[in-house]
């Protein structure tokens, strides 16, 4: 599959991406410097994380007027598999590919450490070989100082309806617990997608947690979901 | 107007026989330009005039050096046609003033040093040493230096694995913010700060100068008085973003080869890298001051030399590349101008507003710099701090111990630490409190991976500072050994008080050559470092403190091991000396309430078998955990194996501590002492290729559930009492 990482000014986790989809899965891969107007031919386009124009303004705030955006925005739109991750999170809100914004943490600092999500919706591009392979649970790390995740109550409510919360904090047996909520986030909320499922937005990092030497390998089984989706296995 | 030149001299921290010995030089009146540019140059945090003729003392070669001290930072090939770069620095002044932006500005200029060698960093580690909490400025200083370093390098995408972090009253009014980096480079694509080939084009990059960090170094050549809040100006103020983007676009520069020579613009700013990249290139060069980007109006001459701006790069390249150059830097958005060339005449030259205001040579910058050999005197507090007193304790050993871990050491540096992104890279094999080192594995030369660790005793260096020097190095190298890594080289960061203060020259004089016999005695390059003078208020020097940053290389790094206990059932055993030293420990430190002793040597011979039998044990898998015996003692220790166990296991043992020898063997510290855990019944195995290899040992207990019992004294405490003193909060963070 062809995987576009967009490299943002401040993007530091695009190579962390690259290796685990080139070494770790085999995937093609190309990087888009955010100053190009258009995508090359893709399968799916990852927003990694980082600290895009130095978080200055709010997060993602500046990213998303970046040239590369609207074209993002447009193969978002269009049902093109888009991936945010943390930052990329941040910037997809900011661009409105997702509903809701985030907040600073609400102890107010950057909190970098492993956590536990449950996976809410297995019906998503991205999830659902957790389901196929019984994992409800993921231990995947965060490391951010604004993931406190909001939405209004009608908001809410309407993604509620649609399926698209997709991740909450958990502890480890997948209880969603305010001890097990890092940052503040709504009802724990540590990833969203849109109605149709195909763009998401998550903090925690996947690929941090892609292979047994870094301490687990959850991780990639969200990307190896979407090699599988792309590579025709139905829903 | 001729003394007028003088006081300008002087109040930019020149003595009158160094601005004689510029007369002399010049043979003229310095410009007032000339002068900033010798007062950036000569002082004691540019020249190492005060600490040079000792570091000669350093071994700095093996066959692994690529590149030794003199440089940004030092460079060890790690095989594969790969070298790591790496270096410590201090920005202990700066951080005492303001906390936030020094401390973030330090992890800054660090990151510079290694990319400037053409290397990606890939980990950062710090060592902090704050005041005690009973002063009211520690609170403050300790959590602004933690944020500050979480600002910077977080956003630089350049994740901190570790360190140390210390609370004591010698560190109330002169705190230690010490930053070390590393970074990966191809071995035939290493650069230097060197400006050579006539006509070659000198081209500035990054952030615009300003008024901010003016006298920065010179600042950091000065004791406090009462008055170190209103040196704030001097402080620079850090973009980590910009510094990013800088970094990027400079990598980018190097990798397609149109950079010649490259030097970032830390310490003495303009000055210092233009000056020494002629040097260093056996050229003179020539700048036109009127083409550096400013960001403030009507800045003169001298602040323009002497600007601390961060995030700045002088690179020199050949006119034909210029071009390209320019148009990678507009890529990332960041300035990028033609101030001047390389020429031929060994002079520096400097115009601004159509004035020649710098005529120089070269030499007289750097090799006719002042050498001084400082006046020395052993302190009169040693003939009474190092009689130790016979320790006698009146309370039982638990309640003994309860105090103990009471102390910041024992607690966990977790609210640091998640403050840092130190996993970002995905390198991070063994976190921060997870093991002896921090292990990075190396992505780009699999299975190898790097260790590395950050050492430094203040107190025992006060006791003792030829032994202090000694076993910070012997303590680093087996704090390597514990996770499994063989070291390649140290980086040193000498933290003193005055230099003009003959007591503390003499315990500079002897930590040095304290760290050179360990070298030679280890067979362990320093392949570069920094030494802080200064570090005292109104005349009262910190302890002193040098800090070792050392380097291991694994050969397969999913091998390393942790400190933390595994699995219940596993053997534990006590490795080399069964009694510690008492002198200057942790324990009659807090328990006592004195700081007394002389702290000896570790056995050579010892020491080295035990790091190659943990190397070979450990890479044999034969060892589950392994933990080094230092502050705190043998309690301290299992406690802490307890605390790092992911299942939260205990531990039960009998030590046979002999009679007489209870607090020698349960708090003594240090003497090549370690704690490993094996495979259950694989115990007395192990015990015999241990004394096969000349070193004692002997099987001391099991892990358990849940407690540290010691049963030679009946001492049990749950776990849960070891978390509670664990988890208590650190001041200010």
């Amino acid at each position: 599959m062809r995987f576009s990482i967009v490299v943002f000014p401040g993007s530091n986790c695009d190579r962390d991406c690259a290796h685990v989809l080139e070494s770790v899965l085999k995937q093609d891969v190309s990087f888009v410097f955010h100053k190009e107007k258009r995508l090359p031919a893709t399968d799916c386009v990852i927003l990694p994380g980082g600290f895009s124009y130095g978080d200055y303004l709010r997060s993602g705030a500046i990213a998303r007027f970046s040239p590369i955006m609207e074209d993002v925005v447009r193969f978002g739109k269009s049902g093109g598999l888009v991936l945010g991750i943390c930052n990329g999170f941040q910037i997809m809100l900011e661009a409105s590919l997702l509903p809701g914004a985030m907040r600073i943490n609400k102890n107010g600092r950057f909190i970098c450490r492993d956590v536990f999500i449950k996976v809410e919706n297995p019906d998503t591009p991205f999830t659902y070989l957790c389901r196929l392979e019984g994992k409800e649970v993921l231990k995947i790390p965060i490391a951010h100082r604004e993931g406190n995740y909001f939405a209004p109550p009608d908001v809410l409510e309407d993604m509620k309806k649609h399926g698209q919360i997709i991740f909450r904090y958990c502890d480890r047996h997948g209880t969603v617990t305010e001890e097990s909520n890092p940052n503040g986030s709504l009802e724990g909320i540590a990833g969203i997608s849109n109605k149709e499922k195909n763009c998401l937005g998550m903090m925690p990092h996947p690929e941090r947690a892609s292979e047994s030497l870094l301490g687990s390998e959850d991780g990639a089984l969200l990307f190896r979901s979407l090699i599988a989706y792309l590579s025709g296995r139905r829903l | 107007m001729v003394e007028r030149k003088r006081e300008l001299a002087i109040s930019l921290g020149l003595s009158n026989d160094e601005y004689e010995r510029i007369l002399s030089i010049l043979q003229r009146e310095p410009t007032e330009a000339e002068i900033a540019v010798f007062a950036a140059m000569w002082n004691e945090h540019v020249s190492y005039k005060s600490s040079r003729v000792y570091l000669k003392e350093f071994p700095t070669k093996t066959k692994d050096v690529l590149v030794g001290p003199g440089e940004n930072a030092g460079v060890v090939s790690v095989g594969n046609g790969y070298a790591l770069a790496f270096k410590i620095e201090s920005h202990n002044h700066p951080s005492f003033i303001e906390p936030f932006q020094g401390a973030a500005t330090g992890v800054g200029g660090i990151l510079r040093d290694i990319f400037t060698m053409g290397a990606r960093p890939f980990a950062v580690m710090d060592s902090l040493w704050f005041g005690s909490l009973k002063h009211p400025r520690t609170q403050y200083i300790a959590g602004g230096v933690v944020s500050g370093i979480a600002f910077y390098g977080n956003c630089m995408g350049v994740p901190t694995v570790g360190g140390e972090t210390n609370y004591d009253e010698a560190y109330d009014h002169n705190c230690l913010v010490n930053v070390f980096a590393i970074g990966i480079v191809r071995e035939d694509k290493i650069f230097f700060g060197k400006a050579s080939g006539n006509g070659n084009k000198v081209v500035y990059v990054g952030s615009t100068t300003g008024r901010d960090g003016i006298q920065g170094a010179i600042m950091a050549s000065q004791t406090f008085g009462d008055e170190a809040g209103q040196k704030r100006p001097t402080v620079q103020v850090g973009d980590p973003f910009t510094e990013k983007v800088l970094m990027e676009a400079c990598l980018e520069v190097m990798a397609e080869g149109l950079v010649l020579g490259i030097q970032d613009m830390g310490a003495a700013g303009l000055t210092c890298s233009t000056v020494e990249m002629a040097s260093r290139g056996g050229h003179g060069i020539r700048v036109d001051l009127d083409l550096v980007p400013l960001r403030a109006k009507g800045m003169s001459a001298p602040e323009i030399l002497l600007s601390e701006s961060q995030e700045r790069m002088l690179l020199v390249a050949r006119p034909e590349d210029c071009d390209r150059v320019l148009e990678v830097f507009r890529k990332w958005d960041i300035n990028a101008n033609i101030i001047g060339e390389v020429t031929d005449t060994n002079r520096v030259e400097m115009y601004f507003g159509g004035q020649k205001v710098v005529d120089c040579p070269v030499s007289a910058l750097t090799d006719d710099a002042p050498l001084y050999k400082r006046p020395f005197e052993k302190p009169a507090y040693l003939e009474e701090t190092q009689k130790m007193p016979r320790v006698v304790v009146e309370e039982d050993i638990q309640s003994a111990f309860l105090r103990l871990i009471d102390d910041f050491a024992f607690r966990s540096k977790r609210p640091i630490y998640e403050q840092y992104d130190h996993m970002v890279q995905i390198r991070t094999v063994i976190p921060p409190e997870k093991g002896d080192s921090a292990v990075m594995r190396l992505i780009e030369v699999p299975p190898k991976g790097v260790a590395m660790t950050l050492d430094g005793n203040g107190a025992k260096t006060y006791l003792n500072p030829r032994s202090g020097g000694f076993n910070v190095v012997a303590e680093a190298l087996l704090n390597l050994a514990c996770v499994g890594a063989r070291c390649v080289g140290i980086t040193d960061c000498l933290n003193f008080g005055s230099p003009e203060n003959k007591e503390v020259m003499w315990q500079f004089r002897e930590a040095v050559l304290g760290i050179a016999e360990a070298c030679r005695a280890f067979g362990v390059p320093v392949t570069g470092g920094n030494v802080s003078f200064y570090n005292e208020t109104n005349g009262r020097p910190i302890f002193p403190t040098p800090v070792i940053g050392a380097v291991g290389i694994v050969e397969d790094c999913s091998k390393c091991v942790g400190i933390g206990f595994v699995d219940e059932g596993d053997e534990v055993l006590l490795l080399g000396n069964v009694e510690g030293e008492m002198d200057g420990s942790l324990f009659i430190r807090r328990c006592v309430g004195i700081l007394k002793g002389n702290p000896k040597c570790v056995d050579v011979l010892l020491h080295k078998r035990m790091i190659d039998f943990l190397c070979d044990s450990i890479e044999k898998g034969r060892i589950k955990s392994a933990h080094d015996i230092s502050d705190g003692g043998l309690l301290f220790t299992l406690a802490e194996c307890m605390i790092a166990s992911e299942k939260g296991l205990g531990v039960r043992c009998r030590v046979g501590i002999e009679k007489d020898k209870v607090l020698e063997t349960l708090f003594g510290e240090g003497r090549s002492r370690v704690v490993v855990s094996v495979p259950r019944g694989s115990g007395h195995r192990f015990l015999e290729d241990a004394r096969k290899s000349g070193i004692p040992a002997r099987i001391i207990g099991e892990v358990c559930r849940d407690a540290l019992r010691i049963e030679d004294v009946g001492l049990c405490v749950p776990i849960k009492t070891l978390l509670a003193f664990h988890e208590k909060p650190l001041p200010g963070i």
